[in-house]
């Protein structure tokens, strides 16, 4: 057996499937750089992204699925579950041995962890689209903290810009320690110092616009007053609404 | 002034909040030249009520001053209650406001009728007008369309809005002249044929010149409550499906009946909400709308009402057992559809996956069906769960004896003391 280790990226990742074929390695485990254990009984080998290595694993695939198919792999690698290097790499294992597309064969087990998980992460993105609350601070820029349960930034971006094309916002992960900002252009990545306990950024201006409390204040009234009483259903409110979810939702905080 | 705007807001969406529609999907809004905002099809609840329903929009009246005296109604005329009004400046503040903090997709604005319906009318086309084209603001505008406006208040609130609904309230012509003694069924129905024809006309337009402007891409809707008047199922669900065929809506909401008022010709202040038929009601609808089932399947005069302790699509299937079993691995996707306890999407996954495998229960298992519904319609690549000649009424007891529905508790003739 032979422990991969790589990057952590996507692209990383993809360096390792062609590395595999490469060497013909018939039994490896893959799995990140900091979250490597030696073992004495395995072999270890180090990737190193690389560019070509990546293109051609990428055009192969492209070449057997369709793009659904593609997002489905990269969503399902964002979900950082342990272990799903290996269960997608069995995945492009059985795509790149089988004449036509296998990505709708939902009696292989493979397919069907990887269609499932992937819409695991799209549902989070989706809530992550949702449940993201802007804070206007004092020089004109929205920001947002979250922790979703899986790396699901690099996915809302394209929603994110697109409707805010002409605010600067900034959407932080405070569970992986990095954000996406926008600045009226492009966004990049950005990192910040961080404070755990206040949930707040040391080098953001955490100095509010003088109106953000009274626009806060407005939705929770909202909030309180479309309520139906007399239909209460908490069951199914918290089914919608997981509560860990609300820490970054100001609706759920009383006034 | 910030405590009196807030007032306003408490008032005004309390009297808003009946109206059960919060849908902000099916719109095509594409942000262009750096504007604000973005309807690109699928819609977002930004939050949940503690009732469970959902808030994707500022859902607001303009006002719930209102010269007419519907009985079903919280803000008519004979209500007394704390009448409040928005300026046309605030409600823009509030949409773009909240909208930029990610709170809602869009705003959702009815009105009580002041002065007449046409006044009323404009006074909602100018929000949307100026939030379109002072404020770039592409996000998603559902207005009411005031019973009795003219045609082109019509028109011109159709060129700024994503959605129009009017509501029909009642089932049938009778209820509403019972209940709602000011209005009459013709003036409902006449902007929602009107809506329809300049709906058509507009995508047809849009066939021909990709350029031509948006006319409420999202369509019309409408609702109407339920159990405030004696209907049965079958009125309802023709009527939507009479609404579906011939006016193109793409929406009926079903309103349970929450008692706001201690008139005797509604059920009196306490009665409970009759949410499990409401629940009922929808999901016939679904059928409706993407099982391919025909209204008559699921109601008729032999069969009025839809059962409460299941649902219609496993009613249905125990009326027409002969049907039964369906081969998993054979049957078509239009017949696999049908089966309780598989939805539209397991359908898919079934008829994609078979092609490479037979299917056993245990694929079915892990796509996630009702095995215990299914397994009673169903043969598939395995000897478990074989087949066996049951009849109707002890299916029915298999599978209310194998889960527990939320709504167990209403079917029990025992009181319950704690």
């Amino acid at each position: 057996m032979v422990t991969i280790t790589y990057d952590g990226t996507f692209e990383g990742w993809l360096t390792v499937v062609f590395e595999v074929y490469e060497y013909k390695f018939a039994d490896v485990e893959i799995c990140k750089k900091e979250l490597f254990q030696p073992n004495v009984f395995n072999k270890h080998r180090e990737s190193q992204f690389d560019q070509q290595k990546f293109t051609r694993v990428w055009k192969g695939l492209a070449a057997k699925l369709s793009t659904s198919a593609l997002s489905a792999l990269y969503k399902t690698f964002l979900s950082e579950e342990k272990g799903i290097e290996n269960v997608l790499l069995s995945y492009v294992q059985y795509t790149l041995n089988s004449k036509q597309s296998i990505e709708r064969d939902y009696s292989n087990a493979t397919v069907l962890k990887v269609a499932q998980t992937a819409k695991r992460v799209y549902r989070e993105s989706h809530r992550m689209e949702a449940f993201v609350r802007f804070q206007l601070t004092a020089d004109n820029l929205y920001y947002a903290i979250c922790q979703p349960d899986f790396n699901v930034l690099p996915l809302i971006q394209k929603h994110f810009k697109e409707r805010y094309a002409d605010q600067r916002w900034l959407i932080y992960d405070s569970s992986r320690n990095y954000g996406i900002y926008y600045n009226l252009s492009v966004v990049e990545n950005v990192v910040m110092s961080f404070d755990e306990q206040t949930n707040k950024g040391k080098n953001i201006e955490i100095i509010t616009d003088e109106k953000e409390e009274l626009y806060q204040r407005l939705w929770q009234q909202y909030f309180a007053s479309v309520n139906i009483a007399a239909r209460k259903n908490m069951k199914l409110h918290i089914q919608h609404m997981p509560k860990r979810y609300w820490k970054f939702l100001p609706e759920k905080h009383a006034f | 002034m910030s405590e009196r705007l807030t007032e306003k807001l408490s008032i005004l969406a309390d009297a808003a909040k009946y109206d059960v529609s919060c849908s902000s999907s099916g719109s095509s809004r594409k942000n262009e030249n750096k504007g604000l905002g973005n309807s690109k099809g699928v819609g977002i609840c930004h939050a949940y009520t503690e009732d469970g329903r959902c808030v994707s929009l500022l859902k607001i009246l303009l006002t719930n001053h209102c010269i007419f005296d519907c009985a079903y109604c919280v803000s008519r005329k004979s209500n007394d209650i704390k009448r409040a009004a928005f300026t046309v400046q605030e409600v823009v503040d509030l949409t773009i406001n909240f909208y930029r903090r990610n709170y809602i997709e869009g705003l959702f604005l009815s009105s009580g009728i002041f002065k007449n319906a046409d006044y009323t009318m404009e006074r909602l086309v100018r929000i949307a007008k100026k939030l379109r084209h002072e404020h770039n603001f592409n996000g998603y505008i559902h207005l009411k369309a005031i019973p009795g406006a003219s045609d082109e208040l019509l028109k011109e609130a159709g060129l700024y809005a994503d959605r129009l609904s009017v509501n029909v309230e009642m089932p049938t012509e009778q209820s509403l002249k019972l209940l709602a003694p000011d209005k009459n069924r013709k003036d409902m129905i006449a902007p929602m044929k009107y809506l329809k024809g300049a709906i058509e006309e507009n995508r047809e337009e849009k066939r021909l010149f990709k350029k031509a402007p948006l006319f409420a891409p999202a369509g019309q809707s409408t609702q109407m409550v339920i159990g405030a008047t004696p209907e049965n199922d079958m009125q309802i669900l023709w009527m939507a499906n009479q609404f579906y065929e011939k006016m193109k809506l793409k929406r009926v909401y079903y309103s349970g009946y929450v008692p706001i008022s201690n008139d005797n010709r509604l059920p009196a202040i306490g009665t409970p909400v009759p949410m499990i038929r409401e629940n009922r009601l929808y999901q016939a609808d679904w059928l409706l709308r993407f099982y391919g089932f025909k209204v008559e399947e699921i109601v008729n005069y032999d069969n009025p009402l839809l059962d409460t302790d299941i649902d219609p699509k496993l009613s249905w299937a125990l009326r027409n057992l002969h049907l039964f079993p369906l081969d998993i691995n054979k049957a078509d996707l239009s017949m696999i559809m049908r089966i309780p306890g598989i939805g539209v999407s397991s359908a898919n996954k079934i008829v994609a996956a078979r092609k490479f495998n037979k299917l056993s229960w245990d694929n079915l298992k892990k796509f996630g069906i009702a095995v215990n519904r299914a397994r009673n319609f169903v043969t598939c690549q395995s000897d478990h769960f074989s087949f066996k000649d049951w009849m109707p009424q002890q299916i029915k007891e298999r599978i209310l004896q194998s889960g527990t529905s939320k709504y167990t508790p209403n079917f029990s003739p025992q009181l319950k003391l704690f």
